[in-house]
């Protein structure tokens, strides 16, 4: 390096705009919080904050509601039918006086594109509402989606127990006892996650017969891979710390070490994960019915209405909105709210 | 690094024999035998055991059993096109799967890839949102309903693409189904290059290399890009799973002579010979990828190998 480069040459000046400050434009953190507070209280605040998972939270719930009360709000249930109230388009009674779902559908011909009101060509259906319409069997399709939905919901907590009853267990005791424990238990681990959860389940479905306590087994043995990984790597960040110690010299168990005083300081991210793992056992359920492996009928699923609809769709393409709608928003919520959950959790944690 | 490829491979090898053996486990429960033809003596049933290699221990028919489905003899079809080896129904099949999944992986990553960066870089605008808004939906809608969506708009009311696959049209009637099923790649990719785009741009050695005077494309692709793509390669398991149980709606939904509508129609058939046959090559080739990713990672990023031994012993 040459002597000029770093000194200025004499007689050379120093102007003000010669440099710029980086980061100059950036707030500095403001601490709003001049009493400490707790874990907890600090990630609720987080949380609260985040506008994505609120609404995420909100619609969770909405569609739980609907869960609940929808099928009983009209006088259909999922698996009555009325043959001759086939493939009725949606008609909803202040909502046709606006010009929509008033039960007309278009249907295009070789003459040109029709519309038509089968409720009003028939005199007996004039009085007749399908809010979301009726299927090919006749059955009503708002009664069908939250029933299917409370399917969906059902797979989320069996996804939920897995996580918290297999994968956190196998997790924390792989990682708590270490050793040959931790390396056979790692590499069994290893070996069933080499094998695709699609190969699982279609065997096992091949094998067993289609139903919800096939996907429910199903889900058992895949489902808690993913758990027992985040649980044992933080057991080994926690295990060698001083209150663990502290903990055992007074006297404490492996399971008392293990469950008391190790489990609280990790549940934050253990909650996240598990919401995490929602949507995926949703998924599932949704492609095994998709592709014929779901519940049996005339019991529904939101899979299974979508995979039902998708053979008339280009002719009445009313029937699928609702189950794709309701998966989607499902889907959406539990995503954004465990996006929302991890950020409030930690917020310096990375996505996985 | 050598002790770390072995014990990968090891593992893998553990990991397909395993899967042999539960495949060939379910061979040998399913009820009924090859030769139940109630015309055949005891005598002759026993001379076709012999001729099948069925009077065996059933060790001896697990080593054969595995060294057939190694050399790609899966045996014939029942039920879909009666007495035709599997070996002859994949032959047209598998490249037709393996060129649309190869398809949606690279415009999954270029586009996915784009979108984080451009994210990135214009962190907390409209571009931003709008990255998250795309990948969110990815993430949270089954491959299938993209499929639906886009047969229903671009091929049923526009025209624009066939509706099923064709077979003289090969790349036409690909490019729905590429789309449908890349935008889970899109969307994986998209979130993660964001956030480690994020990272890798507020650390303090591309505060260097910015004042040491690099600037534009050179800073992005060489300085950050390089450093954000590293720990990428983790999400590319899921990506794979997403691929594989991707192609068999979307493959059904658009009809394309694959893997993965036959693996349906297997399945609905009860043809137990070609479903247990595809879900090996699924495995096969998940184990496949997967050690090659591990081995991969392994040399771009020391640490990991290291990590992963220290942790163990």
């Amino acid at each position: 390096m040459t002597k000029d480069m770093g000194l200025p040459a004499e007689g050379m000046v120093f102007l003000p705009d010669d440099f710029e400050r980086k980061h100059s434009g950036i707030q500095t953190h403001i601490d709003t919080n001049f009493a400490s507070q707790s874990y907890w209280k600090d990630a609720l605040l987080r949380f609260v904050k985040n506008k994505g998972a609120l609404i995420g939270l909100v619609f969770l719930i909405l569609v739980i509601v609907m869960a609940i009360v929808g099928p009983g709000m009209n006088s259909y249930t999922f698996s009555s039918q009325i043959i001759t109230e086939q493939n009725l388009a949606p008609r909803v009674k202040a909502l046709e006086k606006f010009g929509i779902f008033d039960g007309s559908e278009t249907m295009e011909t070789s003459t040109g594109v029709i519309t038509y009101n089968k409720y009003l060509q028939n005199d007996a259906l004039k009085d007749t509402y399908y809010w979301f319409g009726s299927d090919v069997l006749g059955r009503d399709i708002w009664t069908r989606t939250w029933v299917g939905t409370r399917i969906s919901l059902y797979i989320a907590l069996v996804a939920v127990a897995i996580d918290m009853l297999f994968g956190l267990s196998y997790g924390l005791i792989s990682g708590y006892f270490g050793g040959r424990v931790d390396n056979v238990m790692q590499r069994i681990a290893e070996v069933v996650n080499g094998i695709p959860n699609l190969v699982i389940v279609t065997l096992l479905i091949l094998v067993l017969r289609p139903g919800l306590k096939t996907i429910t087994f199903a889900l058992m043995i895949t489902g808690w891979i993913g758990m027992s990984r985040i649980a044992r790597a933080q057991m080994l960040k926690l295990k060698e710390q001083e209150f663990v110690l502290a903990s055992r010299t007074l006297g404490a168990g492996n399971l008392q070490i293990i469950f008391r005083e190790i489990l609280p300081n990790i549940f934050g991210q253990l909650i996240t994960n598990t919401m995490f793992s929602i949507p995926n056992a949703i998924f599932t359920e949704a492609f095994l019915a998709f592709i014929g492996l779901g519940v049996p009928v005339p019991m529904a699923s939101l899979g299974s209405l979508i995979a039902e609809a998708f053979k008339s769709f280009t002719t009445h393409p009313y029937m699928i909105v609702p189950p794709v709608v309701v998966l989607a928003i499902l889907m959406l919520s539990c995503n954004l709210l465990a996006d929302g959950l991890r950020d409030a959790f930690d917020p310096k944690m990375k996505e996985m | 690094m050598k002790k770390y490829i072995l014990k990968r491979l090891l593992i893998s090898i553990v990991t397909l024999l395993v899967i042999l053996f539960i495949l060939f486990l379910m061979l040998q429960l399913m009820p009924g035998s090859p030769f139940n033809d109630e015309k055949l003596t005891t005598e002759q049933v026993a001379a076709l055991n012999q001729k099948y290699g069925l009077d065996k221990p059933v060790y001896i028919q697990f080593f054969n059993y595995v060294k057939n489905m190694l050399s790609g003899d899966f045996g014939v079809s029942y039920t879909i096109s009666k007495n035709t080896p599997i070996a002859q129904l994949l032959k047209t099949r598998l490249p037709t799967s393996i060129r649309i999944g190869g398809q949606a992986v690279l415009l999954g990553t270029v586009i996915g890839l784009f979108l984080g960066i451009v994210a990135a870089l214009n962190h907390n605008t409209i571009w931003d949102t709008l990255t998250t808004v795309v990948s969110v939906l990815g993430v949270s809608l089954p491959s299938y309903v993209f499929a639906l969506a886009l047969s229903y708009t671009l091929g049923f009311k526009l025209k624009w693409f066939p509706i099923l696959y064709d077979i003289k049209l090969p790349f036409d009637s690909s490019i729905l189904p590429t789309i449908a099923l890349s935008m889970f790649t899109i969307a994986t990719i998209a979130r993660f290059t964001r956030s480690e785009m994020l990272e890798v741009l507020g650390s303090d050695y591309m505060l260097l290399a910015e004042s040491k005077g690099i600037r534009g494309p050179r800073l992005i692709f060489r300085h950050a890009l390089r450093n954000a793509l590293i720990p990428i390669i983790t999400v590319l398991a899921p990506l794979i799973v997403g691929l594989m149980t991707g192609s068999l709606v979307v493959e059904k939904i658009f009809s394309i002579p694959g893997i993965g509508s036959l693996m349906v129609t297997a399945i609905q058939a009860n043809d137990y010979n070609v479903t247990i046959t595809l879900a090996f090559i699924y495995s096969a080739m998940y184990i496949g990828i997967m050690l090659v990713v591990d081995i991969l990672y392994g040399i771009i990023d020391p640490r990991i190998s290291l990590a992963k031994e220290g942790g163990h012993d």
